[in-house]
């Protein structure tokens, strides 16, 4: 249950330091026949189609040298630098570097708000960028809103994706249909979507672990197939078209009387909406953000942490543990909600192909790689996450080969993501981060 | 008019059975209010089955403990849940293999204790939001609740570390805090004193009467322990096999021969003398 040990240089590491040359010889020469067992049929066998239409094997073994050239340098270079073992950050920065990062990580949360508010300013004229940044900003909202039922309460959701879409289609529904205004249906896409929270809430809260997430899963695939197949209600794979696009707060993005531009005395352009898209999104990610952090400090919120490190401990004390989870899973699910209705207004257009479960995992991958609980690695791992999908784009086929090779440097440097140790909500004299080793994954 | 020495909890006829086990087989006992009622037996005589029973982890399979109030209330532990025990009923508990929270600093491991308060001060959740002056006083009183108790156990100056940091016996003297924190009726401390040594034993007797004597707090206890047991105890039940074998007064328990030969055993020929004893 408990992980009170905190990692400590071992023996092996000290002991290869005697004959550092000839212990990373060997490491790198079994890494390196490891990469040929791997690549052999991998790069060094291509299957091609003959002049006669058949298939015939071709030979590559050229670039099975090179990856296998690639892995033994590599694997010499680490053997060399770090010994054996996993690579932890203390050894892969300078000591001395450390405090002087520590500090500069307080300036890292206003530094990207700031960036945030004036990125339509230095960036009005490239459209690009601003879809982009409302993109981060949506995700980032989405992995605020998870870390909720994650990070802090501990609950393994793997269908989070099911509340965006509930929220999604709320909006989408009840605009088309009852010509409901964005700013009414905001809420009721958060309500109906914490509803459904609660919902799911009730038949997973003896689960645990693995189990929830397989529960929290299928949940996700059955709204999704709900939506496909209620023709009559969801248009099916067709999706929803021609969702009304928000306002100014009455004010139409529209050129000629009545508009946004007319009212302000501005020439009409279509970039006014998308300025005002990003900074809505930051609005309502903003808005995610302090409701969190003010839980945090409130008794329901440290009793979603109590609940995250030890369930029993919280019933021994009088929690009521199926209340706690079941807020947690409805305050979770009214951001994602809400997130959902922001991401109908935008579009114009949804359909069930929007909520597949690469999103649900997108969103658990940035709130993991954030360092579960913490609310600037959830901003910072969103950024790095979609950003990185966009920098890649140019290497086309190897784009993902580039990111997953990220993902796993990550994993090895920062196992518990990139913010991994926790503020304490209450201090007497001192506020002392805890270091992550204390810090329970929580497995629901 | 309540006085010490009343009747505060009444376990009448407990038994559990796992399956065909019988882990407690018809249990009778009485603990006095302001007293410390140890409960003793060598290992898997049933005794945490016991305090899982009065404190909701586990239903009874059959029996009835009863918790008295010193206002006269009194409520059928067995049909409460195990969380209702501790916010209703007032029974508060520590584990016998700790369950701290780690990752929360000290502090907040007992504010965290004191979560109901809190959460009726809090307007549940929306008064605090928005951050209401009456709740700003009740989180100021938790920490000044969470404060005294922090100096009492001598872990005022660790009150900011991670509980998960602490050194062991510090955890085990947090957790019997943390149990304090929710103004209990009843404390039931499940093996206080395994892997203290005997200056922390000693600390841990002289906070047991602290609490027995300046809080009135009656205390139900596990332990092993004898130097705990026969020095602050009050009245001791003997536990063998999920059977009461003897009830009553330290002194009294020391010399009862039932209890040497289930703690040290016996010499084979006098089984059958002493199992004509034990069983009536």
């Amino acid at each position: 249950m408990r992980r009170g040990k905190t990692p400590v240089p071992n023996a092996a590491a000290s002991r290869t330091r005697t004959l550092p040359l000839a212990a990373a010889l060997r490491e790198a020469t079994l890494a390196a026949l490891v990469a040929f067992g791997l690549f052999f049929f991998l790069i060094g066998l291509h299957t091609d189609q003959g002049p006669t239409g058949a298939l015939m094997v071709t030979t590559r073994f050229d670039s099975l040298a090179l990856m296998v050239g690639v892995v033994f340098v590599g694997a010499f270079i680490r053997a060399l630098l770090f010994g054996r073992g996993p690579i932890g950050l203390g050894r892969a920065l300078p000591i001395w570097l450390a405090p002087a990062v520590a500090k500069a990580g307080r300036y890292v949360g206003p530094a990207l708000l700031g960036f945030a508010l004036l990125v339509p300013v230095l960036f009005y004229h490239n459209r690009y960028v601003l879809d982009l940044g409302i993109l981060v900003l949506t995700y980032v909202m989405l992995g605020w809103g998870l870390n909720i039922v994650v990070g802090l309460a501990g609950l393994l959701d793997l269908g989070y994706v099911a509340f965006y879409a509930v929220g999604a289609y709320s909006y989408a529904l009840l605009s088309t249909h009852f010509g409901l205004s964005f700013w009414i249906c905001l809420p009721l896409a958060g309500i109906l979507a914490a509803f459904w929270g609660v919902l799911l809430g009730f038949p997973v809260l003896r689960l645990r672990g693995d189990y929830l997430a397989i529960v929290t899963l299928a949940f996700g695939e059955i709204i999704r197939l709900v939506l496909l197949n209620w023709q009559d209600l969801t248009g099916g794979p067709n999706g929803i078209t021609s969702i009304p696009r928000p306002s100014f707060f009455g004010l139409p993005f529209v050129d000629g009387e009545g508009g946004f531009a007319a009212a302000f005395g501005l020439e009409f352009s279509p970039t006014h909406r998308v300025v005002f898209l990003f900074y809505l999104i930051l609005a309502l990610a903003l808005i995610t953000n302090w409701v969190t952090i003010r839980m945090r400090r409130l008794p329901i919120g440290r009793a979603w942490e109590a609940m995250r490190e030890d369930e029993i401990a919280c019933r021994s004390l009088g929690i009521n543990t199926t209340n706690t989870k079941l807020t947690a899973f409805a305050m979770g699910a009214m951001f994602g909600g809400i997130a959902g209705s922001f991401f109908a207004t935008r579009q114009g257009f949804i359909s069930p192909e929007s909520f597949v479960f690469g999103e649900s995992a997108l969103i658990l991958a940035i709130v993991v790689l954030g360092g579960m609980g913490s609310q600037i690695g959830v901003a910072v791992a969103a950024l790095v996450m979609l950003g990185g999908f966009e920098l890649f784009r140019e290497l086309d086929q190897y784009r993902m080969l580039v990111f997953g090779g990220a993902m796993v440097a990550i994993m090895i440097w920062r196992p518990r993501g990139l913010v991994a140790s926790r503020e304490p909500s209450l201090y007497l004299a001192e506020r002392r981060a805890v270091p992550q080793a204390l810090v329970e994954q929580g497995r629901g | 008019m309540v006085r010490s020495g009343d009747l505060i909890l009444n376990v009448e006829r407990l038994t559990m059975r796992f399956g065909g086990l019988v882990a407690v087989d018809d249990l009778s006992f009485r603990a006095r209010r302001g007293e410390i009622t140890a409960l003793i037996g060598p290992n898997g005589a049933g005794k945490t089955t016991v305090f899982n029973c009065i404190t909701g982890f586990y239903k009874p399979s059959a029996g009835l403990i009863e918790l008295v109030h010193p206002d006269g209330r009194s409520f059928l532990l067995e049909r409460l849940l195990d969380f209702r025990i501790a916010q209703v009923a007032k029974v508060a508990r520590t584990f016998q293999n700790i369950r701290l929270f780690p990752a929360m600093t000290a502090l907040e491991n007992l504010v965290v204790a004191q979560h109901n308060v809190l959460m009726a001060a809090s307007g549940f959740t929306l008064a605090g939001l928005f951050g209401l002056r009456s709740y700003a006083e009740a989180e100021r009183a938790a920490i000044d609740k969470a404060r005294y108790w922090l100096d009492r156990t001598g872990l005022l100056r660790r009150a900011d570390d991670a509980a998960g940091g602490l050194a062991y016996g510090e955890q085990r003297r947090l957790e019997i805090a943390r149990a304090m924190c929710t103004d209990p009726v009843l404390l039931c401390l499940d093996e206080p004193a395994a892997g203290l040594n005997a200056r922390e034993s000693a600390e841990l007797n002289e906070l047991l009467r602290f609490i027995q004597h300046q809080h009135g707090t009656s205390i139900l206890l596990i332990e092993h322990d004898m130097s705990v047991v026969m020095e602050i105890s009050d009245h001791i039940v003997v536990l063998d096999y999920g059977v009461k074998i003897a009830d009553g007064p330290p002194a009294a328990i020391r010399n009862d021969p039932k209890v040497i030969a289930a703690y040290l055993g016996v010499e084979d020929e006098e089984v059958e003398e002493v199992e004509a004893e034990v069983k009536p």
